[in-house]
């Protein structure tokens, strides 16, 4: 299972690019797999605000829909508009071409309540 | 197996026929002259052109792949596939029930108002409740209709309040009608034991909870047991109970939900009452409620007076017609021949059977499979493919396998509560031997997962088509025939 050592992470299986004071934003490898074929991805509109640990977003597998956590707060500059079509990059490259939103970090203090790798890998027992 | 049988289009070819139509023996029209000129076509309908033995094997090769449960046991939890009694069919096409035209008077349908009328008290006898509307046309039908008489006797009350308690365990149709009938839906946890957790109720419970929509037993196949608190808790806020009746199939005739205090509750007629199913109903989702509810019904209910039957449509507090003309009535018909046909001790007799047969095939699967709750299950039960997943065996590849050796799989994935979920619900219609052969499907896969994984991986080998793309196949729904891309 792929967990890149650059990222931070949350419990519900998000993970976060910090650049400078913006953050990018997918669901990890893990979550990938464990959902399966994602059919649908529901993404908030650029400018809407994001509240840490509250859903930004669903995405609907073949088995389920779950809702996606924001890892931060901030305000959201930018969304991956390819999975309006391809929602199966999420599957197929979750940490590059699948990736979802790119926040404005409002508060670097969140940063803390993240995990990073090893703290992830913990979480998921890989 | 050979591959997939062609589309009918693709065996199709030019100018060849099934019939051979007679010259007309009256004078013919032009066309132009029947039809005004934005109706009529400037070429003929690409259709498939094919002859009778063609298109009869053509069908009939279809309707053999077809899996249903006439071929064989369809364990699928939550479902209640059970085997529909041919008795039932042969009563429904009776030429005075089948030949019935909905805007017939009611003088001239007395029978079939009878048939209804009494089903409803059958119904209503079963659940212990005050009244029943045989309307809805299906399960999650049933559940808005309940839902939107909770909100009309909370609105006679005063206000309509806001939320609806629904546990972890629900089915998902549960969360999905709640959020349709305008209500916010609010998760309650389950317990280790897989019950509600009480406490978690306790707290979400208040002044703006319109009810609690409980599935009993839920869909890990557990009874709650601690349902007489649950209402307790209700009744301190004033909130209404709403019982799922989808697994009713575990009660009939030993335990009657009114008498636990059920306000609401909708019985699924092609699942307990052994109606078709599983290609499309129709089914039928009556929805029965307690005293207090009565005056919401959906409108008309079939009265007797003394002159006979009739729609009683004089019901100003009904939340009005919630389907077209009477309700899908051969349905009911199905369900009403089976009801006669067991009688209160089959019933009780089908309900005990259920669960017996549950936990005979969970007694041989319980040393090969994870099971995440202890408790003993009543109609149905859940395995876990935790332990298949090390092997790198996903639950998906074990229903795949199961199709090689000749079962319709479980349902996989759900309840979401549960990783790697495999729901197993047998029905009473099953007799040990099918059991048998199907725990040794069960414990096959099993034993393949150790020592063959690539196996299941790579299943199923038997079928005309294998994995399908099911991402593709929910997104693309274009599914017209384009002529000349594939001959």
């Amino acid at each position: 299972m792929n967990v890149p050592d650059d990222l931070l992470y949350t419990e519900e299986h998000e993970w976060v690019r910090v650049e400078d004071s913006e953050a990018v934003v997918g669901i990890t490898d893990y979550a990938q797999s464990e959902l399966g074929d994602i059919v649908y991805v529901e993404l908030p509109e650029v400018g809407a605000r994001t509240k840490q640990m509250e859903p930004f977003g669903t995405v609907e597998a073949v088995k389920a829909v779950s809702d996606l956590y924001a890892p931060l707060s901030g305000k959201v500059i930018e969304v991956n508009e390819a999975l309006a079509d391809h929602p199966e990059l999420v599957n197929k490259d979750p940490y590059g071409e699948g990736w979802m939103i790119r926040i404005e970090i409002e508060n670097p203090a969140e940063l803390g309540n993240l995990l990073d790798a090893d703290g992830y890998r913990n979480l998921i027992g890989k | 197996m050979a591959g997939p049988e062609p589309l009918i289009f693709e065996i199709s070819g030019r100018g060849k026929s099934g019939v051979k139509l007679p010259e007309p023996d009256v004078p013919c029209q032009p066309l132009e002259e029947l039809l005004p000129p934005d109706a009529l076509r400037d070429e003929l309908p690409l259709l498939p052109e094919v002859t009778e033995p063609e298109a009869v094997r053509h069908f009939v090769r279809l309707s053999a792949l077809n899996y249903h449960v006439d071929k064989g046991l369809y364990p699928l939890g939550s479902c209640t596939m059970k085997y529909n009694p041919k008795v039932n069919e042969a009563l429904a096409r009776l030429p005075g029930f089948e030949s019935l035209h909905p805007f017939q008077p009611e003088r001239t349908v007395q029978g079939a108002l009878q048939l209804m009328a009494e089903l409803g008290a059958y119904l209503c006898e079963i659940a212990g409740l005050a009244g029943v509307s045989l309307q809805p046309a299906a399960g999650a039908h049933g559940e808005l209709t309940g839902l939107m008489m909770i909100r009309a006797y909370h609105e006679h009350r005063g206000r309509p309040r806001k939320y609806v308690l629904v546990p972890d365990s629900a089915h998902g149709t549960n969360p999905a009608s709640v959020t349709i009938s305008g209500y916010e839906a609010v998760q309650v946890r389950s317990n280790e034991h897989g019950r509600v957790d009480l406490d978690d109720l306790r707290r979400k419970a208040n002044e703006e909870t319109a009810a609690l929509m409980l599935t009993n037993p839920n869909t890990l196949g557990i009874f709650e047991v601690e349902v007489e608190e649950i209402r307790r808790i209700l009744d301190s806020v004033g909130a209404l109970f709403y019982m799922d009746g989808a697994n009713l199939n575990a009660l009939l005739g030993v335990v009657r939900p009114g008498d636990f205090g059920v306000d609401v509750l909708h019985f699924n007629l092609h699942k307990t009452f052994s109606t078709p199913h599983g290609g499309g109903g129709p089914g039928a989702g009556p929805v029965g409620v307690s005293e207090r509810l009565v005056p919401f019904l959906p409108k008309p209910i079939v009265r007797k007076a003394e002159d006979g039957y009739h729609f009683d449509w004089h019901r100003p507090q009904s939340v009005g017609r919630v389907l077209a003309f009477w309700g899908h009535f051969l349905v009911m018909v199905r369900a009403y021949t089976y009801i006669r046909m067991l009688g209160p001790e089959g019933l009780r007799q089908v309900a005990e059977t259920a669960v017996l047969n549950a936990n005979y095939l969970l007694s041989r699967l319980r040393g090969s499979f994870d099971v995440p709750y202890s408790e003993r299950p009543m109609h149905e039960f859940v395995l876990s493919g935790d332990r298949q997943k090390q092997k790198g065996v996903k639950t998906l590849d074990m229903a795949k396998r199961l199709l090689d050796l000749g079962f319709h799989a479980p349902t996989i994935y759900f309840p979401l509560i549960v990783h790697e979920a495999l729901m197993v619900e047998p029905t009473e219609t099953e007799s040990k031997r099918t059991l048998d052969e199907f725990a040794e499907a069960m414990l096959q896969v099993a034993r393949e997962a150790e020592e063959d994984p690539d196996r299941l991986r790579s299943a199923p080998q038997s079928t005309p088509v294998g994995r399908l793309d099911e991402a593709r196949a929910s997104r693309e729904l274009n599914v017209r025939y384009e002529w000349g891309r594939a001959g």
